[in-house]
């Protein structure tokens, strides 16, 4: 491939041929954009006319790769989709694999992923808020929300091991439990958490900069929101009252449907969606506050006998059943089995519906394993909210859609 | 260039060292941050770990400006161009921080759009280990950068102009031709070491 | 489940259905797609209520457990006022896979549409824009296709070196 820098830009654009229009190359390396997509922009001065995303300067492969790897190993990759709630993206895919084995979690382990996961929720919400404002030029919440995030690293660090991407789920459990520690460390954010939050929203929520910036831009109706295939945020923004945590509970949340509200706005632009996520981190305050008291006690691992889960070092090195276990899940020729079906499995993420189509052939691994990535379907819109907007719009937008580039792209 | 050459070395050693210090503390780093890397560059950057320590604070995303790249992410077949043409547009003396696992070896991602090391396509001079590296290794990273810069560098960076070749690592599988190789019977394709097969 | 009912009372004969755990499916074989698919899915969203295309998928079932046909498209739909699911399976075979486009019934298939497209092959007769998504427009094959090997032929070594003495 010779040295270019993209394909050339689309000659049936609207207008082309009217010569006051002109064409601006945004991306795909470009501030405003956090990661790597790039825009078209046809403009009429200040005014964008059409906007043509073009996507794909960071597609690696990830669905391949869930063709390649075992249901336990493809959880580094999965990690690596949404990189800012990695833990989230986790739950997510072994809701898919368990749902194709049929394993029913125990109490604990479905607690435990249901806090993580409400965290991973709160360290997007968090980034997504500090960026989009950062990008409108309020760098202070930027740095208070980056503070906060470092907390939710060390939980993650604490019961993990690795603060960015955990790698903690397994099927049918969990690596290891969680320490006294990490509850100690749980019960602190929340009680440090509201500070922060309140912080930011004497920040932001009257700030006349911000609030023109953001109010009446990128507006999404509620039928557009529904015919776009729109979910999480974006949608409840746009006043569609969806959230799979209410319509179709899983892990612990059918235990914890009293502790939260579904947030949602009315208005469907940057404004109502950064209060939507504003709401939804105070919500999942509340989750993780009722949850950290009453984790259940008990093993966090589905039984030994069942055959699913990896023993832990102990069992592996002290009994022969362990130890056959722990090679039969780990030769490539055995490891799991499966039905020769196939299922979809999603959750509510902090950026909205994450699901994954399994497709199994009977063995370990994953004959398909599609992600259903809500930051692609949310990019998708993206064009049309910005019609006759002006171009420093475009970071505004951007910022409340909230596109990770590795879930875009995968 | 030309100034160098017409001054007596006495006089160039000083002029370089100089140079050097003022560099190495005020390296302008661009950050070409395209996957889960570029968070933790975020994380470098903001209130806990503070590059500004190291004098990297001023990140400018016009490469235009910059000393030294940070490529933070993996980097696929269509970003390569973008990737090279970033790096072509910063002006000498300039250098190359690979972050991360995907930027120097391609880490977990050996699949058919990712490149296995940007080290194949430019030039790099500090590779970080990790996956994401803690911001911790990115600071160590600085500082062995401002190490290098020291120790290497001169007034007009004419060190470079004399590095023509490619630096790169050797091929992953070298491909042997037909007389390196002992052919068994059956299908000769099979039998070399071919890294690409032809579309079929 | 009323939906059942209309379709079978429109479409007898054209459908077949299956279910796995949650997951109720309605299957159009690859005879039936092209002319199916497209009244089918307009019958579920404009008299069944499911106006949300949740997902998109395509799937290759080269060499799986008893399959029949080769490519596969999944649309998953949503009833948003109920939260009911359905799952429709439209085939599709080699060598000019086609089906319908359904970009007139949800906007939201466009970019899904053009990702199958991108990754299989599959062709959507009366997409308005049909070009490759993620992978760059001179790329030739289909990557997830199931004989498209995962580190590829080459390709993302193809292209020039930057020395240290140029720039």
């Amino acid at each position: 491939m010779p040295l270019q820098t993209a394909a050339p830009v689309t000659e049936d654009v609207a207008g082309a041929d009217q010569e006051f229009l002109y064409t601006l190359n945004f991306g795909p390396q470009h501030p405003a954009t956090h990661t790597t997509l790039r825009l078209i922009l046809t403009l009429d001065g200040e005014t964008i006319v059409k906007a043509v995303p073009d996507i794909g300067y960071l597609h690696s492969g990830f669905e391949k790769l869930g063709e390649d790897l075992d249901f336990n190993q493809y959880v580094t990759i999965v990690d690596r989709m949404n990189y800012i709630s990695p833990f989230a993206n986790e739950c997510a895919w072994f809701t898919a694999v368990e749902k194709l084995i049929g394993i029913e979690l125990t109490p604990r382990c479905k607690y435990i992923r249901t806090i993580l996961a409400e965290l991973a929720r709160i360290s997007d919400h968090l980034l997504c808020v500090g960026a989009a404002a950062l990008d409108l030029g309020a760098l202070t919440a930027f740095l208070y929300a980056f503070n906060a995030r470092e907390k939710v690293y060390n939980i993650m660090e604490s019961s993990a091991g690795q603060r960015f991407h955990p790698s903690y789920a397994r099927v049918g459990g969990l690596m290891a439990d969680i320490s006294d520690d990490v509850v100690a460390q749980i019960r602190d954010f929340v009680k440090t958490f509201p500070k922060v939050l309140a912080d930011i929203v004497r920040l932001l929520n009257r700030n006349r900069i911000f609030i023109d910036r953001t109010k009446g831009i990128g507006v999404l109706t509620k039928e557009e929101a529904i015919n776009w295939s729109c979910s999480g945020p974006v949608a409840r923004a746009s006043g569609v009252v969806r959230d799979l945590r209410k319509d179709e509970p899983y892990l612990a949340y059918g235990d914890l449907q009293g502790a939260f509200k579904v947030v949602c706005g009315k208005g469907g632009d940057c404004y109502n969606r950064y209060l939507v996520r504003m709401g939804e981190m105070a919500e999942s305050h509340k989750i993780i506050a009722a949850a950290v008291e009453n984790i259940p006690a008990g093993p966090v691992n589905v039984d030994l006998n069942d055959k699913l889960t990896i023993p832990d070092k102990q069992a592996t090195y002290r009994s022969i059943e362990g130890l056959i276990q722990h090679f039969e899940l780990f030769m490539w020729n055995r490891r799991w089995e499966t039905p020769v079906e196939e299922v979809y499995g999603a959750n509510e993420t902090a950026n909205g519906e994450l699901g994954y189509y399994v497709v199994a052939d009977g063995g370990g691994k994953a004959f398909r394993a599609r992600t259903r990535p809500p930051s692609f379907i949310h990019f998708a819109v993206f064009p049309l909210m910005m019609e006759g907007h002006q171009i420093s719009d475009v970071p505004a937008v951007l910022g409340s859609l909230n596109i990770i580039a590795a879930e875009l792209d995968r | 260039m030309a100034l160098t050459n017409l001054l007596p070395d006495f006089l160039v050693a000083p002029l370089d060292y100089l140079a050097n210090m003022a560099r190495k503390n005020s390296l302008w780093p661009m950050p070409f941050a395209t996957a889960c890397c570029g968070i933790e560059l975020m994380a470098t950057a903001s209130s806990r770990y503070d590059i500004a320590r190291f004098g990297a604070e001023a990140m400018r995303f016009s490469p235009r400006q910059c000393d030294v790249m940070i490529v933070a992410g993996r980097v696929v077949m269509k970003m390569v161009p973008v990737m090279q043409r970033i790096w072509l547009q910063m002006p000498e003396p300039k250098w190359c921080i690979s972050m991360g696992a995907c930027a120097s070896s391609g880490g977990v991602f050996d699949t058919y759009a990712v490149v296995q090391g940007i080290d194949r396509f430019i030039p790099v001079d500090v590779y970080v280990p990790g996956c994401p590296p803690r911001p911790e290794q990115l600071l160590r990273s600085i500082i062995d950068l401002q190490e290098k810069v020291q120790r290497t560098g001169t007034i007009d960076a004419r060190e470079f102009a004399s590095r023509t070749a490619y630096e790169g690592p050797t091929a992953l599988a070298k491909e042997l031709s037909p007389e390196e190789a002992i052919v068994a019977p059956g299908d000769y394709r099979t039998a070399t070491r071919l890294r690409s097969l032809p579309m079929a | 489940m009323p939906y059942l009912d209309t379709l079978k009372a429109k479409f007898a004969g054209a459908f077949t259905t299956s279910e796995f755990r949650d997951n109720k499916r309605v299957l159009l074989s690859a005879e039936k797609a092209p002319t199916t698919l497209f009244p089918l899915l307009k019958c579920l969203k404009e008299e069944c209520g499911f106006d949300m295309l949740a997902e998109l998928g395509g799937v290759d079932y080269l060499n799986y457990p008893n399959a029949t046909d080769r490519y596969c498209v999944v649309y998953g739909l949503t009833n948003t006022a109920t939260g009911e699911r359905v799952w429709v399976k439209a085939f599709a075979n080699d060598p000019e896979p086609e089906l319908p486009s359904v970009v007139e019934l949800w906007k939201g298939a466009d970019w899904m549409e053009r990702e199958v497209y991108d990754m299989y092959g599959v062709r959507f007769v009366g997409h308005p824009d049909h070009r490759r998504i993620l992978m760059p427009a001179e790329f030739v094959g289909y990557p997830l296709r199931k004989d498209y090997p995962l580190r590829g032929y080459g390709e993302r070594h193809n292209f020039p070196t930057v020395t240290r003495a140029e720039s």
